[in-house]
């Protein structure tokens, strides 16, 4: 039987070539126009001086200006802290609540999973609207009027360039983690039990069957939600742009955004196309780098 | 027999271990919800200029004038919300049908190349948006001359790489079996991708039909540097306009606001199963 069904399965349907092409037309015009040739684009506009009528080829000038030019690596740097700041917090935030939420019965499983997700369909302007008056500066500002309650005093919170981040990663933790916790408890829920049986017959403890079974086994997912969120985090800059546009003194201007203000605000196409670059060189090493040292025993 | 003891004979125990775990849930439930709870609660107090005035937290009134306000602030307040559903509701049509397509093809028919260019859509993933959004620009206002129309805002969306890979996993756990059989009855291609493949994926196929819906009403980028006329902007890019116009109005900012969410909010609540399935769909491994 296996053996007839073997070839059976390999074989797929044949003589369809030209099927083939005309299902994937669409999709291949509207990938070629719309990515492949924006990619090429990107890397020809890089080593020019981008003008709409006759650009000129520089070389390597927007790539050397980019790499002497300290705002450049000053966003680079308020990028890493954004990163380390909000990364690794969202991904304990949700394996907390995805563990907490596992005992619970599948009814109240499905609303914490609704309730944690809900802020997530609501769009970053909306949001950036809200926060902007979570973070009123008044006395009468809704985080300050909470601090005032511990003793704390008034601050100009992204007003001022020693809080302007901090804002930012405040307002990343107490967004929505709907997403991260919902992949942990599906991954919680796919362990085998035989494991926890095992480790009962040996008298293990919660925490040891934390560290030894769930730990271990939730690893590719743990590798995956890190990979991804640092990938997001590196491209970040709607709420930089709309919170505090960079500022003050360009304390949050992100990666993201100084792409974004020399191609849309000083119109330099050039030095944008050689910086963002420069930016998916540097998000592809940290990826390859992440599923290295952390994926050696991971199996996909 | 997992991860938590199961009290056994201890009843009450049980009880108390819940309660806590839910009580705890629920406070950190409510730190997320409540940006939600006070744009939502905020958007019915009274029109007038913030200046001195102190937030509350439970509603004192309803009033429905920030609404007005926020409707009356431009005569295209309404246009853009209709921008907003017709922008989303092509791009969303055009994604399940173009996607479909190309994931079946992808999956289950052979054709030269198809290994390589399906790999060359994955790399193609990978690049971050920053790179492409230039040149894309450029495409647009420079060398199309569209800027500012709803094909700027449609075209570059029409079926995504991500949309095409959730598709083809989805198809390749489809038998080949049951297809070799339909075209041994006589079905060509088309007939069955239309009259197999499509009510076999419905699910997947809703999943991403809500959240192509929900990505595109929500985009602000795009939409914000393509569009330069009033009545050619979206609801995010309205919203932001109008944040930018009215710095000290709060209520009516709020307003604005819950109107640009509230649509997700309703498509939320009355598809929540599909929202939630959406999630690991496409994540983990399968």
């Amino acid at each position: 039987m296996t053996q007839l069904a073997k070839p059976l399965k390999k074989r797929r349907i044949k003589g369809d070539g030209g099927w083939g092409y005309a299902f994937i037309a669409v999709a291949l015009v509207v990938f070629a126009v719309f990515t492949a040739y924006p990619v090429v684009s990107a890397f020809i506009i890089s080593f020019q001086d981008y003008k709409p009528l006759g650009s000129t080829f520089v070389g390597f000038d927007n790539y050397i200006d980019s790499f002497k030019d300290s705002l450049f690596w000053k966003s680079l740097v308020n990028t890493v802290v954004y990163t380390i700041l909000t990364v690794p917090v969202a991904l304990i935030i949700s394996f907390g609540v995805a563990i907490l939420i596992l005992p619970l019965n599948k009814k109240l499983q499905t609303t914490f999973k609704a309730i944690y997700y809900l802020p997530a369909v609501a769009s970053g302007v909306a949001l950036s609207v809200v926060w902007l008056w979570i973070f009123d500066p008044m006395p009468t500002g809704i985080l300050n009027q909470v601090l005032g309650f511990f003793g704390i005093n008034n601050q100009n919170w992204l007003g001022s360039s020693s809080t302007s981040m901090f804002s930012l990663v405040l307002m990343s933790w107490l967004s929505s983690h709907g997403t991260s916790i919902i992949i942990y408890l599906a991954a919680l829920l796919g362990i085998d039990d035989s494991y926890y049986e095992a480790a009962e017959l040996d008298g293990a403890s919660f925490i040891k069957k934390m560290w030894y079974i769930v730990i271990p086994c939730l690893k590719p997912t743990t590798l995956f939600l890190l990979v991804t969120g640092v990938i997001g985090s590196f491209q970040v800059f709607q709420n930089a742009y709309l919170m505090t546009g960079g500022g003050p003194d360009n304390a949050t201007t992100m990666v993201g955004l100084l792409i974004f203000n020399n191609a849309f605000k000083y119109f330099e196409f050039g030095k944008a196309a050689a910086q963002s670059l420069v930016l998916a060189l540097i998000i592809g090493v940290i990826s390859l780098v992440q599923f290295k040292f952390w994926g050696k025993d991971v199996e996909y | 027999m997992s991860l938590y003891n199961d009290h056994t004979g201890h009843v009450a125990a049980k009880y108390i271990r819940n309660a806590v775990i839910i009580i705890i849930l629920l406070l950190f439930a409510l730190a997320t919800i409540f940006p939600i709870y006070f744009m939502i609660i905020s958007s019915f107090g009274d029109p007038v200029e913030a200046g001195a005035m102190s937030y509350s937290l439970i509603p004192t009134k309803i009033s429905l004038d920030s609404y007005k306000f926020f409707f009356e602030y431009s005569e295209y307040s309404l246009r853009w919300l209709l921008n907003s559903l017709f922008v989303a509701s092509v791009v969303t049509v055009s994604n399940v049908f173009f996607a479909s397509m190309a994931g079946y093809a992808f999956s289950k028919i052979r054709f030269k190349g198809r290994t390589a260019l399906f790999t060359l859509l994955l790399i193609a993933m990978m690049i971050p948006y920053q790179v492409t959004q230039v040149p894309l620009y450029i495409l647009i206002v420079n060398i199309f001359q569209i800027q500012n129309t709803y094909s700027a805002l449609i075209l570059p969306g029409l079926v995504t790489v991500y949309n095409i890979f959730l598709a083809k996993q989805f198809m390749s756990s489809i038998p080949t079996e049951v297809l070799e059989c339909a075209k041994i009855e006589g079905c060509n291609q088309f007939q069955v991708y239309f009259r197999i493949i499509l009510p076999l994926s419905k699910t997947v196929l809703a999943v991403m039909a809500i959240l192509t819906f929900m990505d595109s009403w929500n985009t602000f980028f795009w939409p914000f540097l393509v569009t330069n006329t009033m009545d050619m902007q979206t609801i995010q890019v309205g919203l932001k306009n109008f944040r930018f116009a009215n710095t000290t109005y709060f209520a009516p900012m709020m307003a604005g606001a819950t109107i640009s969410a509230l649509p997700m909010f309703i498509l939320f609540f009355s598809l929540q199963k599909y929202f939630l399935k959406g999630v690991t769909v496409g994540a983990v491994k399968g």
